[in-house]
C-alpha cells in the first residue's frame, strides 16, 4: 500500500497540471451539487421574478471563478514571476501570458457549468420570463381570480399556488419557457464546443511552436522551482532547530568532555553506552535539567548555530608503541 | 534520500492538510447541525427576532471559539507572543502572520453556518415576518378591522403552518422572505469569496519578500518547540536508562568491569557472544537476596538524579584495553593483556 501511495504521489509531484485539472473537476462537480441541492424558491411576484433569477443565474459562476482563482497553484507563481523585480534573473511576459491564461481557463470551466445546468434545467428561465409570456397562445387563462394578467403570469413558476388547480394552462406555459430555455442551453455549449474545436486547430498556424515549447518548459519550471524552494526551506529548518536545540543542551554543562570515539572493533556493549552518552549532550544532574528547562522558557538561545555546524571532528589515530597504525580516523 | 524526501514531504504536507482535515470536519459538523436542528419558531411578537437573528448569529460564534479551541498552533502563538526577549529578538510580523492564518482558518465553519442558515430562509422568516406589508400577498379582507397590536400578532404567526389561516398569503409572504434572505446569503458568500480573493491573490503585490521570512521563522517556530521535546524525550529515556544501570550496579556492589575483563578471554564463536549477553544483562544480580533488595530499595530509597560520569568512563576504558588487543590479532585465541598505546588527537575542521 505504502509502495502504491508513493507512486501516486511521485506521479502527482511530476505533473503539477494534472493536480490543477483534477481540482477544477472537483470544483465544477461540486458546483453542480450545489445546484441539485440549492432550493430554488422564485418570488412569483411580477416586481421580483426577474431580478432574483437573474441573480442566482450570474452571481453563483462569479463566486466560483473567484474560487477558481483563489485554489489554482498557477495564480500564486504568476502573481510572483509578474511583480518580482528584475534582479539577476531577465522578465519573459511571454511566459506571464501563458501562466494567466492556462488560469483564466481552468477558472471559467464551473462557472460554464453552472450556467448550462440553469439552462437545461430550466426553473430559473421560467421564473425570470414567464412575465413576458403572451398568454393568448395558450388556452385555459385562469380568468375568476380577480387578478390582472401580469400577476397571473408571475405565478407561474408557483406550482402549488392555488389558482391553478385543474390547470393545464401553467403546465402549458412552463413547457414553453423550458423549451426556450434548454435550446438557449444547447446552443451555448455548441458554440463552446466549436469554439475550443477551432481553436485547437487552428492555433499551430498563428503560433510559433518552438516559442510555445519553451513558455511551456519556462513556466512548468517557475512552479516545481517553488516548490523545491518551499521543500528545501522546511527540511533547512528542521535540521537548523535540532541544530539548535542540541547547541543549547550541550552549553548547559559547565565543562564539555571531549568524548573520543573508539575503534571500531570493539564490542557492541560499549557503543550502546556510547550512544546514551551523545544523547545525554552532557546534561546529567537533575538540577541540571531543571536549569535547562527554566532557561528554555527565559531566555531562549539566539538563532545562531555556526558553533555546532562548524564543528570541527576530532580523528582519532591510535600508534603501538613501534610506531605503527592500528586504526586511525583520517 | 529520496525515500527521505517523500517521507517528509508527506510529513509536512500531512501537518498541513490535518489543520486543513479540521477544518473541513468542522465546516460538514456544522452543516450538519444545522440539518439536524430542528428549528421551531415561537410565532409570537416578542420573541420572534431574538430567536431568528440569535439563531443566525450564536452558532458561528460558538464555532469560530472552537476553531481556535481545536488549534493546535493557539498555544504555540501565545508561548511565543508571552515569552520574554532574552538573548533572542522578538518580530511582530511573525505573530500576526500566525494570528491571520489560524483566524482565517476558524472563519470557515462560521461561514459556512451563516451561509446554510440565510439559503434555508426560515430564520430570516421568522425574524421578520412581522415587518411585512401583508396587502402585497393577495386577499387580505380580513385584517382590515384588526388593532394594531393584533395586526402584528397575527404577522407573528405566519412562519408556523398549523397556526395561520390563509395558505395563500401565507404562502406567498414565506417564498418572498425566503427570497430576500436566499439574496442575502449569495452576497455574503459572495463577499466573503471577494475578501478571501482579495487577500490569497492580490498580496504578492505588495511585501512578497517580508512574507517569505514571516512564514519560514513562523514554521520554524512550531519544529523547534516539536524538537526540543523530541530531545527531550530522548534525553529522559537514556538518562533513565544510565541511571538504572548505575542504580543496579551500586545494589550488586560488583565491578561490571572485573565481571566482563574475565569473560572477555572467552572468544569463540556466537554462543560465546550470547552467554556474555545474558551474563550483562544480569547485571551484577544473580541471588534472590540482592534482587529482593533491588526492588525493595527502588521505592524506598530511589536514586539521585545524578549520573557519575567516572563509572561510564571506567568501564568503557578497561574494555577498551581488554578488547583493543584480540581484534588486532583476529581471531587467534590471544588471551587479553595489557598493552601500552600512544595516542594523541588531531582535530579537522569540516569548514
Amino acid at each position: 500500500l505504502m509502495e502504491r501511495l508513493k507512486l501516486v504521489l511521485q506521479y502527482f509531484q511530476s505533473n503539477s497540471e494534472s493536480i490543477s485539472n483534477g481540482i477544477c473537476i472537483v470544483l465544477a462537480l461540486v458546483s453542480v451539487k450545489l445546484y441539485t441541492s440549492f432550493d430554488f424558491n422564485c418570488p412569483c411576484l411580477p416586481q421580483y421574478n426577474k431580478l432574483y433569477s437573474l441573480g442566482v443565474m450570474t452571481v453563483p459562476p462569479i463566486i466560483f471563478f473567484f474560487l477558481g482563482v483563489l485554489v489554482n497553484r498557477h495564480t500564486g507563481v504568476m502573481m510572483d514571476e509578474w511583480m518580482r523585480p528584475v534582479g539577476n534573473r531577465s522578465k519573459n511576459p511571454a511566459v506571464v501570458k501563458y501562466l494567466f491564461s492556462a488560469m483564466l481557463q481552468r477558472a471559467l470551466l464551473a462557472p460554464m457549468v453552472w450556467i448550462l445546468v440553469t439552462l437545461l434545467d430550466g426553473k430559473i428561465f421560467i421564473c425570470a420570463f414567464s412575465v413576458s409570456v403572451d398568454p393568448g397562445l395558450f388556452s385555459g387563462v385562469p380568468n375568476n381570480t380577480g387578478l390582472d394578467v401580469i400577476r397571473i403570469m408571475a405565478k407561474v413558476p408557483c406550482k402549488e399556488d392555488v389558482i391553478f388547480q385543474n390547470s393545464s394552462f401553467r403546465k402549458a406555459v412552463s413547457r414553453y419557457v423550458r423549451c426556450y430555455s434548454q435550446a438557449v442551453g444547447w446552443s451555448i455549449l455548441l458554440f463552446l464546443i466549436i469554439l475550443g474545436a477551432m481553436g485547437r486547430l487552428i492555433k499551430p498556424c498563428f503560433e510559433d511552436h518552438a516559442a510555445f515549447l519553451q513558455t511551456r518548459y519556462w513556466s512548468n519550471y517557475l512552479d516545481v522551482e517553488q516548490k523545491l524552494f518551499d521543500e528545501t526551506c522546511v527540511l533547512h529548518a528542521r535540521d537548523f532547530a535540532r541544530k539548535c536545540v542540541v547547541q543549547f543542551f550541550e552549553d548547559m554543562t559547565e565543562d564539555s568532555i571531549l568524548h573520543l570515539p573508539h575503534p571500531p572493533f570493539i564490542s557492541n556493549v560499549s557503543e550502546r553506552w556510547e550512544e546514551e552518552e551523545e544523547r545525554l549532550h552532557g546534561v546529567t544532574r537533575q538540577e541540571q535539567m531543571d536549569q535547562l528547562l527554566n532557561k528554555w522558557y527565559y531566555g531562549k538561545p539566539e538563532l545562531d548555530v555556526t558553533r555546532i555546524a562548524h564543528r570541527p571532528r576530532p580523528c582519532v589515530t591510535w600508534q603501538d608503541p613501534g610506531g605503527r597504525t592500528l586504526y586511525s580516523d583520517v | 534520500m529520496d525515500k527521505f524526501r517523500m517521507m517528509f514531504q508527506f510529513l509536512q504536507s500531512n501537518q498541513e492538510s490535518f489543520m486543513n482535515g479540521i477544518c473541513g470536519i468542522m465546516a460538514l459538523a456544522s452543516a450538519q447541525m444545522y440539518s439536524a436542528f430542528e428549528f421551531s419558531c415561537p410565532c409570537m411578537p416578542e420573541y420572534n427576532y431574538t430567536y431568528g437573528i440569535g439563531l443566525l448569529v450564536i452558532p458561528p460564534i460558538w464555532f469560530f471559539l472552537l476553531g481556535f479551541v481545536l488549534n493546535n498552533n493557539v498555544s504555540v502563538l501565545a508561548e511565543e507572543w508571552k515569552r520574554p526577549t532574552g538573548s533572542r529578538t522578538k518580530d511582530p510580523t511573525i505573530l500576526r502572520y500566525m494570528f491571520c492564518s489560524i483566524t482565517q482558518r476558524s472563519l470557515i465553519a462560521p461561514a459556512l453556518w451563516v451561509s446554510v442558515t440565510l439559503m434555508d430562509g426560515k430564520s430570516f422568516l421568522c425574524a421578520f415576518s412581522i415587518n411585512l406589508d401583508i396587502e402585497k400577498f393577495g386577499n387580505s379582507s380580513f385584517v382590515k378591522g384588526m388593532s394594531e397590536t393584533e395586526k402584528i400578532r397575527l404577522l407573528a404567526r405566519i412562519p408556523c403552518k398549523d397556526l395561520f389561516e390563509n395558505q395563500e398569503i401565507r404562502v406567498a409572504a414565506t417564498r418572498y422572505i425566503k427570497c430576500i434572505s436566499q439574496a442575502c446569503g449569495w452576497i455574503f458568500l459572495l463577499m466573503m469569496t471577494f475578501t478571501a480573493f482579495l487577500i490569497r491573490a492580490i498580496r504578492p503585490c505588495f511585501t512578497q519578500a517580508a512574507f517569505l521570512k514571516t512564514k519560514y521563522w513562523s514554521h520554524y517556530i512550531d519544529i523547534e518547540r516539536k524538537m526540543f521535546d523530541e530531545t527531550c524525550k530522548e534525553h529522559a529515556k537514556s538518562f533513565a536508562k544510565v541511571c538504572i544501570h548505575q542504580y543496579f550496579e551500586n545494589i550488586s556492589g560488583e565491578m561490571q568491569s572485573l565481571h566482563r575483563h574475565r569473560s572477555g578471554q572467552d572468544d569463540s564463536g556466537d554462543e560465546g557472544e550470547d552467554k556474555r549477553s545474558d551474563e550483562d544483562k544480569l547485571l551484577g544480580i544473580r541471588a534472590q537476596d540482592d534482587m529482593n533488595k533491588v526492588l525493595w530499595n527502588w521505592h524506598t530509597c530511589k536514586p539521585a538524579l545524578a549520573l557519575r560520569k567516572d563509572q561510564m568512563d571506567g568501564e568503557n576504558s578497561s574494555k577498551l584495553n581488554g578488547k583493543i588487543n584480540e581484534g588486532f590479532n583476529g581471531f587467534a585465541n590471544g588471551h587479553a593483556h595489557e598493552t601500552k598505546k600512544r595516542e594523541w588527537a588531531v582535530y579537522y575542521s569540516k569548514v
